[in-house]
């Protein structure tokens, strides 16, 4: 294994790791602020998807379709919310755990209904559709590229909303005491639903921009849901800075495990035996290291203050 | 589910009613569909099925001349879903025949009830080995291949084409491992890596830059549904698609190329039908299935038509006497009807003995990208598993 | 009466439904209950732990798939007999559910649920990987197993009231476990684990001993199921399985609440979920194949409806 090998690799890793990251920021978001598990943040990934590839048809342009797939997102975000969530505001977790599941079988089986059980595609920008060479033989999109600087940008307008905005202040109060922030006058109902819509759009946007190297197929958000579980859990619930740093390090774990765990295996192992351990072990590190990390830090890498 | 639409059984009830007025007071044969048509993998299902419901409502509501009722149901990809799913069908519905099954791990879960019960079993697609080997049964048919058999031609063809290194990539899962024992069944040459991939993988990334550090003479990979999707946008993305040539089986088919479009052209793949096979069964197939759905079918699709069509010769050459067993086994045995596939008879496993092609992904004059045949590998060719049944 | 009714009026009518549905089912309903009655085992299980000690486990699928794999992988190796391979089955799950809890319950809440889903995705990846007993493809058996050489598993009105009979002693146990001391500690360091440490008790080895109790009744319903479906699957194992136990449990715990006959922590509530779910399924996917659609909604307004009173349960 050379080290260009083993660079393309922390690159993958990254990649990855960044499109983990845009999924778990609005779950972070949602479960920190407004103590709601929101199973249906995965549908909402998926909804993403499907909402840009009619918008990118209707329109015939990625850059059109892409801010209306996003108003479509956020509308439906608000929908959900008054309908669903709403009501589920201070309720037990597991209750919350339960009308989500219902949400989640419900859009998978809306999708399939009006997009067809089939995989559909999301055609590149014309823009981003190049590529540099990376090593021999080896493209690299540069539409991955540009995934990368749209989760970096992403969680940099994240950090300074949070921080430095008047919105985040809110955020963040209501987040640790949500009766005292209402009493000083603000409106928290109308502030929780403005949280939720725009953790909605995140996840659409993910999908959205997911949707030219990945199959837009029914159901393709609920594996990554349990992966952005496992990001925001490994961060420390409701840690926007824990949900970036975990996800990047399940990128990266995920990846060169994949990569590498079998040749390493190799070497202690014999080759048959390699073969048969390998794979198997390299589908489980990213939940190997959550079990680890939890083992020693039961609240995650930046626990929340209590 | 019962029939992919309550109103689909209504509807085939009542045309074979109105047909069935000439027909000399007739039982309906039931037949059990079992097709795949929930979460990411619904859409081989719904080929299948769409498939089997064409072939039935050509023949005006009938099997072999004999009303036809069609019970669908949907195994949701869950063995354990599939076996009870079957067991209503077979003890409520008290079907004749049961037919489909898209995936192996359910037909490994539903085969023991259903021919255990002495009712046949028709394979739409799945065929593993146990069942092609020592584990073969008198009530079993399969209309599709064994699991082996497509993975085969890309080896052959490899070989053929004096490819000296490959790279080979699968699902870490049963069938992933079998695609590559089937295709080093015929490749003699080196394999550089054999790459196992989690099931339901999004992105390929790290693997696709082991591939191209490799540096192969040519890249064959099992990859099914959307996994298949993610791996060939992204194979073409990453420019691997000018240098090595892409060799796959099940992974460019109708029902991925919707989504992949022409990232694929060029992509081959190993199969025994293709929508442009020249035989005039299948011209007229694909016209009414594309006609009928709108969508072009997909391999699952043509072998979900010869499945109801093989069952209406078997009805008809008993004269719809469903219960003597032994006449129903020999009838379909004979296989005699007109498959979309051309060359079409049973082995002593009964397993079909069928042509099998190297196939390319190409574009249409309409402009529809599809699977089309570049040249025969296997002429008549039965599975490497017949031997081992002690059926003869 | 009320409190009659909260503590065994429901178990009660549903035992004695499940014990009649012989005189009017035909094999293919009894094939049905028998599903049911096995996940109401497990969800039963399931709530001992989540009802009773407010851990919800999102790995209980993986015990209940060590059950199953513990007896088709002792009758692929020539053991058929049920009186050696349920209690084996039973000793793997509760033995995983002890290695695995002793870790996991260092942790509290959702980080409790996560830490479970992690070791039941790893039980699933080990069986997915047994190439030896059929990897992916899952592993057929022989037949049901016997019990003591007897072969009478096979009859549906046997198997019926087997399961029944190891469904009843599996609720009694938990329901006298919650009842007992035990259980009120449970329960206690649920409400407030600071006021128990106070009065010097250490809820962890209570809350580890109750975990190995339910992955043991886990892997017990995991041994049946394997015989019910004769064949076992890496997919038993799943998270969605998971997931599915914990809609059971719930749902079932929210729907006695609002009868006013249960709550979560009362396996008669567990036993209704189970109930009401698979058979909601199959009546349902009789329908339409868009069943889902219907389904979801209905989860949504059962909490909806639910409202306040779901914590009608056990206080």
């Amino acid at each position: 294994m050379s080290t260009t090998l083993v660079l393309v690799q922390v690159l993958n890793g990254l990649q990855l790791g960044i499109l983990l990251f845009l999924v778990a920021a609005g779950l972070t978001l949602v479960f920190g602020v407004m103590d709601v598990i929101n199973l249906a943040h995965g549908v909402q990934y998926m909804l993403g998807a499907y909402l840009m590839v009619t918008a990118s048809a209707v329109t015939g342009s990625f850059w059109l379709g892409l801010p209306l797939a996003l108003a479509a997102a956020l509308v439906l975000g608000l929908v959900l919310e008054w309908l669903v969530i709403r009501p589920l505001y201070g309720r037990d977790h597991l209750e919350q755990v339960l009308a989500t599941f219902g949400v989640i079988l419900f859009v998978n089986e809306g999708v399939k209904l009006v997009w067809g059980a089939g995989p559909r595609a999301i055609p590149m920008p014309e823009a981003l559709s190049g590529s540099i060479r990376l090593m021999d033989g080896l493209n690299y999109p540069v539409y991955r590229l540009a995934l990368v600087a749209a989760g970096l940008a992403v969680a940099g307008l994240l950090y300074v909303l949070v921080t430095r905005t008047r919105a985040g202040m809110l955020v963040r109060a209501g987040a640790s005491n949500a009766p005292m922030v209402s009493a000083l006058g603000v409106d928290i109902g109308a502030l929780f639903a403005k949280v939720f819509a725009f953790g909605a759009m995140l996840a659409a946007f993910a999908g959205a921009m997911a949707g030219p190297i990945l199959s837009v197929e029914p159901g393709m958000g609920d594996g990554l849901l349990i992966l952005a579980f496992v990001v925001i859990v490994i961060g420390g619930i409701g840690s926007i800075r824990g949900a970036f740093v975990a996800a990047l390090l399940v990128g990266l774990i995920d990846t060169l495990g994949r990569s590498f765990l079998t040749d390493l295996l190799k070497l202690v192992l014999s080759a048959s035996a390699a073969t048969q351990a390998g794979p198997a072990l390299a589908s489980m590190t990213v939940y190997l290291l959550m079990a680890g990390i939890l083992i020693f830090r039961p609240r995650g890498l930046f626990p929340a203050p209590a | 589910m019962r029939c992919g639409v309550q109103s689909c059984r209504a509807g085939l009830a009542a045309l074979a009613i109105a047909v069935s007025a000439g027909v000399a007071a007739a039982d309906p044969v039931k037949v059990g569909l079992v097709a795949t048509l929930s979460g990411p993998s619904a859409v081989l299902g719904q080929h299948m099925r769409d498939g089997f419901l064409l072939a039935v409502k050509e023949m005006g509501g009938t099997l072999g001349g004999q009303p036809a009722e069609v019970v669908v149901v949907d195994d949701e990809l869950k063995p354990d879903v599939a076996v009870q799913k079957v067991k209503g069908l077979i003890e409520r519905d008290k079907v004749d025949f049961v037919a489909g099954v898209v995936f192996s791990n359910v037909m490994g879960a539903v085969v023991k009830p259903v021919t255990g019960a002495e009712t046949f079993l028709i394979s739409g697609n799945a065929g593993p080995s146990t069942i092609a080997g020592a584990g073969c049964s008198p009530f079993f048919f399969s209309a599709s291949y064994q699991n082996d058999q497509n993975h085969e031609v890309l080896g052959q063809y490899a070989q053929a084409k004096g490819y000296k290194k490959v790279v080979l990539m699968a699902p870490n899962y049963q069938a992933g491992k079998d695609a590559l024992a089937g295709f080093k069944r015929y490749y003699k040459g080196e394999v550089a890596d054999e790459i196992y991939t989690q099931l339901g993988q999004l992105d390929f990334s790290a693997e696709l830059a082991k591939v191209a550090a490799a540096k192969p003479d040519a890249f064959f990979t099992f990859m099914p549904g959307g996994m298949g999707v993610n791996l060939v946008k992204q194979y073409r993305q990453a420019g691997l698609a000018e240098t090595v040539p892409f060799l796959s089986a099940f992974t460019v088919d109708e029902t991925t190329l919707p989504a992949t479009g022409e990232a694929a052209l060029g992509f081959y793949s190993g199969a025994a039908w293709a929508p442009d096979l020249d035989v005039p069964a299948n011209k007229a197939f694909v016209a009414a299935f594309e006609k009928e759905y709108g969508y072009i079918p997909a391999l699952y699709a043509a072998q979900g038509y010869d499945a109801a069509k093989l069952i209406a010769s078997a009805v008809k050459a008993t004269g719809g006497k469903l219960t003597d067993k032994d006449a129903v086994r020999a009838a379909l045995k004979k296989a005699d009807f007109a498959s979309v596939r051309g060359n079409f008879k049973f082995n002593t496993n009964q397993f079909p003995i069928q042509d099998f092609y190297l196939v390319k992904v190409g574009k249409r004059p309409d402009g529809k990208v599809e699977t089309m045949i570049a040249e025969k590998v296997f002429a008549e060719d039965g599975d490497a598993y017949a031997d081992k049944c002690p059926m003869k | 009466m009320t409190r009659f009714a909260q503590t065994l009026g429901l178990p009660l009518v549903l035992f004695l439904l499940l014990a009649a549905a012989p005189l009017w089912a035909d094999t293919f309903t009894l094939s049905l209950l028998a599903r049911a009655m096995i996940f109401a085992l497990a969800a039963i299980s399931l709530d001992l732990i989540l009802g009773g000690a407010g851990l919800v486990s999102f790995g209980h699928a993986a015990l209940m798939g060590i059950g199953a794999y513990g007896v088709g992988i002792l009758m692929a190796e020539g053991v058929s007999e049920a009186l050696i391979a349920f209690p084996v089955a039973m000793a793997a799950a509760g033995l995983f559910a002890l290695a695995t809890g002793a870790l996991s319950l260092k942790t509290r809440g959702v980080y409790f649920i996560m830490i479970t889903l992690a070791f039941g995705q790893m039980a699933f990846f080990v069986a997915q990987s047994l190439s030896a007993y059929g990897g992916d493809d899952g592993l057929s058996l022989a037949a049901r197993s016997l019990v003591a050489g007897e072969r009478w598993l096979r009859g549906p009105l046997a198997f019926h009231y087997t399961v029944l009979g190891l469904l009843a002693a599996g609720a009694l146990l938990c329901g006298a476990l919650l009842a007992a001391p035990f259980g009120r500690v449970l329960r206690a360091a649920k409400d407030n684990e600071r006021r128990v440490r106070a009065l010097g008790l250490d809820p962890y080895p209570y809350r580890l001993v109750a975990y190995g109790i339910a992955g043991a009744l886990a892997g017990l319903s995991g041994a049946l199921f394997a015989n019910l479906t004769e064949f076992v699957s890496p997919a038993f194992l799943s998270w969605h399985r998971s997931g599915e136990l914990i809609v059971m449990v719930v749902a079932g715990g929210m729907a006695a609440a609002a009868l006013k006959a249960g709550g979560l922590g009362r396996p008669g509530s567990a036993l209704l979920g189970a109930l009401l779910v698979v058979l909601l399924e199959e009546a349902l996917s009789d329908l339409t194949e868009h069943w889902r659609i219907v389904f979801g909604p209905l989860l949504v307004l059962l909490v909806l409806a639910g409202g306040k009173r779901a914590r009608g349960g056990r206080t």
